[in-house]
Parts: structure tokens; sequence; C-alpha cells
């Protein structure tokens, strides 16, 4: 096709731009959304870690020439205990000595001083952190004070802050990863949101009377785990079965489903609670606790620093963008979605293909769901309400099509994550919740109008180039 | 009436239209015929409002026109029917003709009014059709009609026909015709664009042919002596000429009859409803067995049984002499039997995605790696080797399929089951929308499918076509097989279509 003839070079590196630009809108809009929510958060930072620890105890090493004692200051906190333990290390062997150490209030650091006037024993400097230097007695011990100096950095772009951001939507991506699926077959599944507190109500509430309580073992606890989770795949199997041996439009199908499971997860919940203690519990419970500590791994746990959903999350992602993009399994869900008569015709056993996408919908909600059981210590059964609306909306960010056929799962997970970014930011700005609706609206509304305009483009490049 | 001036279109990296002047005079009927990709779209979308000229003048009705969208076009008296239909499924045909604006009194719909007006519109089309009955449950042809008589209901003082008779049967594609005459005689223009040249030749008072954007040809006709005479100064030959550009020495490939071997389908007593009634035939190794008919004959559905696509009610079919349980396209396709279906965008392919993943959908097996994995490099190897044979025009692998031309749409289709090593090719209207020079390129293939000694069973609404490329054809009237015309080559199409309108009967059905 001669498509570059007679178009200018600038013309071309134009078009080439905006095809970039168009094609990866998502990125793009992610990343100036990271740059919005930097410049708003850019505040002077005191961070209290080892490193910042380490600049104390250099600070003192620095200002001491000859050998001289040291009172370490800081909270009972675990962040606090890290800081201290760096400051005495980077001390460690050189002529400072540590006169003392207070874990506490300003009123225990009031005490040692007195301790150590009371000892005779020389107090030269005071090392501690930006807050506890400001305490009162720590001001008027009349010795030099050494805290780490303060900097400025977005809040906002602080490892904390990144990956609080991505840990508190990692159960919403997950589920968005299965909805991608049934989205690309022109489907929707409603029930993702009562299937999370189902798989979640079950794990617990087995783990509970099956599995031991207390005394359960890792073994059991997964086990259970694992039950919740194929529950939910079973409740998307379900579904599915509505959807294509009896041709019941998605939509009514798993609305059914959305309130059964959710009925489900309360007469459960109810129902272990009676057991729990006699007839005569009133209303429902909050949650199912789960006593076995190691069941709270999942949810709270992590790996080289990175919360354990953010890993599930990720693995989940890279295997069902394998699924996408490598299997047949990926080629027949985006055919199926494309054009479900031609893929029939084209001999794609459709039937099969659109129970594995829902069940697997299921599954993903199920994960979800026990990652939210784990968090929590325990399945609640109210879990999850409203979420297929916000995973609906992750999805379609992220730029799939309602129509099906078309989108990706990348797409998903940075629509997920442009979502969680918006809300970070709205939430560290003060915006309040009720006021961040309005917003989460326009952007639904602003990506679903995208998802319109685009066949329109296409379709003019298409006629451009023909 | 309408006259274009040096109109120029031109879009990135492609002159669409270049100075193109063409006239209209009232009471004409204007062909307009070319290659897909020749222009006359554009040509359309300028003259319909739906696009401006970059250079060149509009004048309609003597004044500078200049469309600002198409609703204003519309509103001047130019109406247009495209291929797509525009007709509201849900809705009865009745409302669907007055569905547009300006018909209601004061909001209020004048039903006895429509009524009457319904009656007359679909009268005069000849058209036998309930109003009230809703658009969803007409056959396609039957809407296209609907169509027509809806554009028809505005009085149009320029009549646009964009490819009209494309799923017509023969005798409605004739009222079609004659009302596209009446039109011009009752004082109107109209501007008729087909791949039909017979219709052209039938229609059409002069004929303007279009070649890469440019006017090649543009023929007056001499001064009508009547009626019944409306020659073309140029015959077929040289209007195909003229398209393309190159002169086609013969319009079909050669046929090979030393190759036909054994039978291989066999089909008996297929039945479906009253749709298709005790079907039975065979089509051997090397044949291409044609099925003649009407629209609505039962051809497709014979084909979409034999496919798996839909289910029988009774009969069997056999392929090299075993049974065959047909329940799913999948399966027919396992066995061998593959089909290109009569609706490629509709059915055939995956528009959203690219030429190389419809290729391989039906073919994921072959490239498979660890039972599941896709192996992109036998894939693409796989698809360049069909691309080079078939000459399939592609920017790259990756394009998608629904900017293609309809031949290397269909292309795709055939590379697709080419790779499958389909056993049986079902080709239901397999040059449908396809362009002059595509066309000879898709009847070659059809030959060489079945010079390779696989079977061939070829559903065309074109007569020419069944009987140029077929080694025999059966005629089907309303569910059955009336006739079977042994050699094609040497058959009067006349008789063909007489066994084909439940007119005639040839000797009985032979089973060989």
């Amino acid at each position: 096709m001669p498509e570059d003839v007679g178009e200018s070079a600038a013309g071309r590196w134009r078009r080439r731009l905006l095809d970039l630009l168009g094609r990866n809108l998502s990125v793009v809009v992610l990343a100036l959304l990271c740059l919005i929510s930097s410049a708003a958060t850019w505040r002077e930072q005191n961070p209290i870690t080892s490193r910042s620890g380490g600049a104390v105890a250099r600070q003192v090493l620095e200002a001491c020439p000859a050998p001289c004692s040291v009172l370490v200051v800081a909270r009972d906190t675990e962040a606090d205990m890290v800081f201290a333990r760096a400051i005495e290390e980077g001390l460690e062997g050189s002529r400072v000595r540590i006169a003392g150490r207070v874990f506490g209030q300003p009123r225990e650091v009031r005490l040692e001083l007195e301790r150590l006037a009371g000892t005779g024993a020389s107090l030269d400097a005071i090392a501690t952190h930006r807050i506890a230097s400001e305490w009162g007695p720590v001001r008027t011990a009349g010795v030099p004070v050494f805290s780490p100096g303060s900097y400025h950095w977005p809040t906002f772009l602080t490892a904390r802050n990144l990956l609080n951001v991505v840990n508190q939507n990692a159960d919403i991506a997950i589920i968005a990863l299965g909805m991608t699926l049934v989205i690309l077959t022109a489907g929707i599944d409603l029930s993702v949101g009562s299937l999370l507190a189902l798989a979640g109500v079950i794990a617990a509430v087995t783990a509970q009377e099956w599995f031991g309580g207390a005394a359960a073992s890792p073994a059991g606890l997964l086990a259970a785990m694992l039950l919740g989770v194929v529950a939910a795949a079973l409740g998307g199997l379900l579904s599915g079965t509505m959807v294509t041996a009896f041709r019941v439009p998605p939509f009514v199908a798993t609305l059914g489903l959305m309130m059964l499971a959710r009925g489900l997860a309360l007469i459960l919940a109810v129902g272990h609670q009676r057991r729990l203690v006699g007839g005569g519990a009133e209303g429902t419970p909050e949650a199912v606790r789960v006593d076995a500590s190691v069941f709270a791994w999942l949810g709270n746990g992590a790996v080289l620093g990175v919360p354990n959903p953010i890993v599930l999350m990720l693995v989940l992602f890279v295997a069902a963008h394998l699924l996408m993009t490598r299997t047949m399994f990926g080629r027949y869900v985006y055919a199926v979605g494309g054009n479900v008569e031609a893929a029939r015709l084209s001999g794609v056993p459709v039937t099969a293909v659109l129970l594995a996408v829902y069940c697997l919908c299921g599954a993903f909600a199920g994960l979800a769901g026990i990652v939210d059981a784990s968090r929590f210590e325990g399945g609640r059964p109210n879990a999850g309400e409203l979420y297929e609306l916000q995973v609906i909306a992750a999805v379609v960010v992220g730029g799939a099509s309602l129509a099906g056929g078309r989108g990706r799962v990348a797409g998903t997970l940075i629509g997920a994550m442009i979502i969680a970014v918006i809300q970070n930011g709205l939430n560290i700005a003060g915006v309040a919740s009720y006021e961040q609706k309005v917003v989460f609206g326009a952007l639904i509304l602003a990506a679903v109008l995208l998802d319109r305009l685009q066949p329109k483009i296409a379709s003019r490049r298409a006629r451009m180039t023909r | 009436m309408l006259a274009l001036h040096r109109i120029s279109k031109s879009y990135p990296g492609v002159d669409a239209l270049r100075g193109v002047s063409l006239a209209v005079g009232a009471g004409e009927v204007l062909g307009l015929v070319g290659e897909n990709g020749a222009g006359k779209s554009t040509l359309i979308r300028i003259v319909s409002g739906a696009e401006r000229p970059d250079r060149g003048r509009i004048e309609f009705e003597g004044e500078a026109a200049a469309f600002a969208s198409p609703a204003d076009a519309r509103d001047r008296g130019i109406a247009v029917i495209h291929q797509e239909l525009s007709l509201v499924p849900q809705l009865s045909v009745r409302e669907n003709l007055f569905l547009g604006a300006g018909w209601s009194r004061r909001g209020i719909v004048r039903r006895r009014w429509e009524e009457r007006e319904a009656r007359r519109l679909l009268d005069l089309l000849e058209l036998d059709i309930d109003p009230d009955a809703r658009c969803s449950e007409l056959s396609l042809g039957a809407r296209q009609a609907v169509e027509i008589a809806k554009a028809l209901a505005l009085e149009p003082r320029l009549l646009i026909l964009d490819e009209p008779t494309a799923a017509l049967s023969p005798r409605e594609a004739r009222a079609l015709l004659r009302q596209v005459r009446g039109v011009a005689c009752r004082g109107a223009a109209a501007i008729y664009i087909s791949h039909r040249l017979e219709e052209i030749e039938a229609v059409a008072d002069r004929v303007a042919v279009l070649r890469d954007g440019e006017l090649v040809h543009g023929i007056d006709r001499h001064e009508p002596a009547g009626e019944g005479d409306r020659r073309l100064p140029l015959d077929r030959d040289e209007l195909i000429e003229a398209m393309v550009g190159r002169s086609l020495s013969t319009e079909f490939p050669p046929r090979f009859p030393q190759a036909i071997g054994e039978p291989r389908l066999e089909v008996r007593g297929l039945s479906a409803g009253r749709r298709v009634r005790d079907v039975s035939f065979d089509i051997r190794r090397g044949e291409v067995l044609g099925l003649a008919g009407l629209v609505g004959a039962g051809r497709t559905e014979v084909a979409r049984m034999i496919s798996g696509a839909v289910a029988s009610d009774g009969g069997e079919v056999r392929l090299d002499g075993r049974r065959l349980d047909l329940r799913s396209p999948r399966q027919a396709i396992r066995s061998g039997i593959c089909l290109l279906p009569e609706d490629r965008r509709g059915e055939g392919l995956v528009l959203s995605r690219s030429a190389r993943d419809n290729f391989a959908l039906p073919n994921l097996d072959r490239f498979r790696r660890w039972r599941t994995l896709v192996d992109r490099r036998r894939e693409g190897q796989a698809f360049s080797r069909w691309r080079e044979q078939l000459d399939i025009r592609l920017a790259r692998p990756g394009q998608r399929v629904a900017t293609l031309s309809g031949g290397n749409q269909q292309k795709v289709v055939i590379a697709r089951w080419l790779e499958r090593g389909a056993r049986v090719v079902l080709c239901d209207e397999p040059t449908r929308g396809i362009d002059v020079g595509a066309r000879y390129e898709i009847y070659e293939w059809i030959r060489r499918i079945a010079s390779e000694g696989k079977s061939v069973l070829l559903i065309s609404s074109e007569l020419e076509e069944v009987l140029g490329l077929s080694d025999r054809v059966l005629v089907m009237h309303e569910g059955r097989i009336r006739g079977e015309i042994p050699d094609p080559a040497s058959a009067d199409p006349a008789g063909v279509l007489r066994i084909a309108a439940g007119i005639d009967r040839s000797e009985e059905p032979s089973v060989a």
C-alpha cells in the first residue's frame, strides 16, 4: 500500500506520534496522573529509616572531635527501632560512646536525663529524629541535638505510599483480570463482588470448623483457601452455563448469581456464628474470624519488602497476559468476542471457551476473596460490595471494548492503577469519598467516550490508507 | 440535473479521485462501474454530502451545491441506497418505511395513510411482502427491497444505488431495475453502481467507467429508439477491459474433466423443515459441483448443514464412505469439510483481528507447542507462504482484516482452509462484492483446488458463474433438487433459469 506517498516528513512523524499515543493512551494517562499526584504532594520529608539513622551517626562523628557520649532518643515504634539501631551501628567501634537509649515518650527522656545526671556521667549530644528533636526535654537538655536533615520530595512518590496504593487495590486488579476475559467475549460479570465474599467466608468457615481453627496446619489453611476459590469458580461455571446452554444474557445470569452468592455468604456466616455462640445469636456477623495466625500471611505478609497481594497480583497478571497472547485459548477468546458466528464456523469450541472464561473470572474473584479474608483475618460476608462496578470501570478505563473482541490484559492492569492513583491522589488532597464519586463517574464516561470514538478514528485511518 | 466539474479528492497517500467530470440529466440512468478501489464509493460520498471534494464544483438542478451533510443532500432530494442495510430489525416493514422525519402529522402517526402508502410502494416494486412483518423475519433480499422502497417513498430527484442487487433474487433484481427505469421516466435521475454488468446493460442510458480515480470512459448511449431498445454501444468484454485496463481472454479458467475421480462426499435425503427437502447428491474427487437456484431455494441451508453450522432434520452425509456425525462446524472441519460462508464479514472473519489471526484461527492446533502455546514463528511462516501463493495484498501480516478489500478478505478465508488441508470446500457466493480482477483469481483457485483432487460445492446466484466454473450443476427450487445439468459449458442459461423458477423440470435428479 502506498501509505506514505505525498505526505510531508513532518506530517508523517506527527501521524506516527499520534498513532503511538493513541495506542498507548492509558499509559500516557497514568504517567500524567502520577506527575500530577507528585506535584500536588510535594512536601517536606522526614523519613525515619535505617538510612536516616546512618546519616545521624555520620553527623555525630563529624561534630565530635574528641571521645564523647551520646544519648539515642526514639519512640517505641518499629520504624523508630530500626532508625535507632542504624545510629548505633554507625557509631559502633568509634570514639563515640552510647550513654543511653530511650524508646518512648518525652517523659521517659526526662527520666533518663535525670538518671544520667544522677550517675554523674557526662553527656555531649543527643541523636534523634525530627519529631523527637521537638520534644521539651530534648530541647532543654543543654547539649547539641543531632537529627537527620529534611528534604523535599512528593509524598506520593515514596516507596511506602506507592506500595500502599497498589496493595490496597490489588484485589480489584486481580478481579479485573478475570473480568477482562469476560468483557472480551462481549459479556459482563456482576457477581464478582459477591463471589469474593463467598470465597472468603467459605475459606474462613472451613478453616475454623473443618481444619482445626486455631490449631489449623498451614496445609489445612491452604485447603480451606482452595475450597473458597473452587466455590467461586463453580459460581462462575454456573453463570457460564446459563449464558451458553440457556442463552441467558450475561447481565441477567450474573445478576442472579450476584444475589445468590451474597445470600449464601451471609447464610454461612450466620450459621457459623450460631454454632459458635449457640442458637441465640442476633443479627449478621461482621466477619467469620480465623484464629490461626498463619491465615493472615497472604494478606499482610511480604516477600522481599513487597506485600504479598502485590506479588500475587503480578504473578496472576503475567499468567493472564501469557494466556491471552500466547495460547490457543487466548486467540479463541478474542475470536469469540470479535465475531461469535465466524469463530463458530471456524471451528472454535465457543461453548467451552465461554464456560472457561466465566469459570476463570469466578476463580479470580475467589482469589481476591482469599486475599481479602486473609488481610482482615476473617471472611467478611459483606466484603466486595459494589466491587463489580469498580472492576468494570478498571477494565473499561484500561481500553477494553464492552462490545467485545478488543482489549488487553496489560491495559486492564493500567486501568486499575489509574483508578488507584486517582483515588490515592484525591485522598492525599483531602477530597471526601462522596466527592470522589463524581470524579470516578466522569472518568468512566470519558473512557467509554474514547471507546466509542476509537472505531471512527480507526475507520478514518483505514479509509485513508485504502 | 447533476453535474460534477473536475472533482478531485485525495486522502493521505491516495488520490481517490482525479479531476472527474460527470453529468446526469433528468430522466437518465447513469451506470457507474469500476473495480473496487477505483473511486466509486468516494464519488458517491461526495455527491451524497458525506465528504467534501478537495477541488472541483458540484451543480445540482442548475445551482452550485455544497452539501453540508448527508441529511442536507437528502433534503435536496438525493437518496442513496447503500449495500449495508439501515433497517431497524425489531420494527415492522411499514414502520421502517416511514421512520424518517416528516411523515407524521404533528408527531402523531398517520396509520391509515401509512398502510395505504406502504402497499402502494411495495406494489410498485412488485414485492410480495407483508407490511406488518417484522424486518428481522425477512430474508436478506426482501430487506434490501424494503430499503429501496424506503428511498422511493421520498420521491427523490436523484437516486443513487450502490450495489443494490447483491442480495436479491433475479426476480427481485429485475423488478428493481424496472423501478429504476420508472424513476427515470418520472423525470428523476439515477446513478446505478453494480458489479453485474448485465444489469448495467439493462438499466443504464450511459456508462461511466472509473479506474484509479480517473474517468476512463464516459460512454454515451445512442438516443433511445424506444423502451425496448436500450443497447449500449460497448459490449461487456469491452467494459471489463476498460475497468481493469487489461483484457481478460476467457472469463473462466479451463476445466479438467479427466481429473474427476471417485465420489467423495455423498449426501442422502438431507432435510430441514420446509427449506430443504430430501436433498441427495454426490460430489466426486476433483469435481466442482454447482448449485444453482433462486435466493431462498435452500442452497445455503444445504451448505450450512453439511458444514455442521446448522442441524439437519434428517438424512446422512458420507465422506469417503465414512458416515459423518455433523453436530458442529468443529467436527466438520476436523473431517475436512470447510465452508466459505456467504456473508464473509459477518460469518467468515473476525474483523477486529489481523489477517494472520484470521488465517490461523481454525489452524491453531497445527501451530501449537506444548499442547497449548501458539508457535508464532510457524504461524507466520505458514501465513506468508499462502499469502505469496494466493497473492494476498497486505501492508503487513498484522494488518486488520477489516481494512482489506473484499477479494483479499476472501483469499484469507481460502488460505485458511487450504492450510487446513480441506477435502471438501463449500463455496457459498464466493465472489459476492468482489471486483472483476480478484474475481478471476478466485475462479482460478476454485479450479485449482479441484485439480488437486478436492471436491468443491459452488453456490452462486450468478448463473454465468455456476455454469462457467462447474463440472456439473444441480438446480434447486423450493428446497428440492429439480434438475441436473451434466454439461454446463453448453447449457442454455434460460433453460436453467426456468428450472430454478419452477417452470420446467429436467430429467429426474440422478444420483450416481
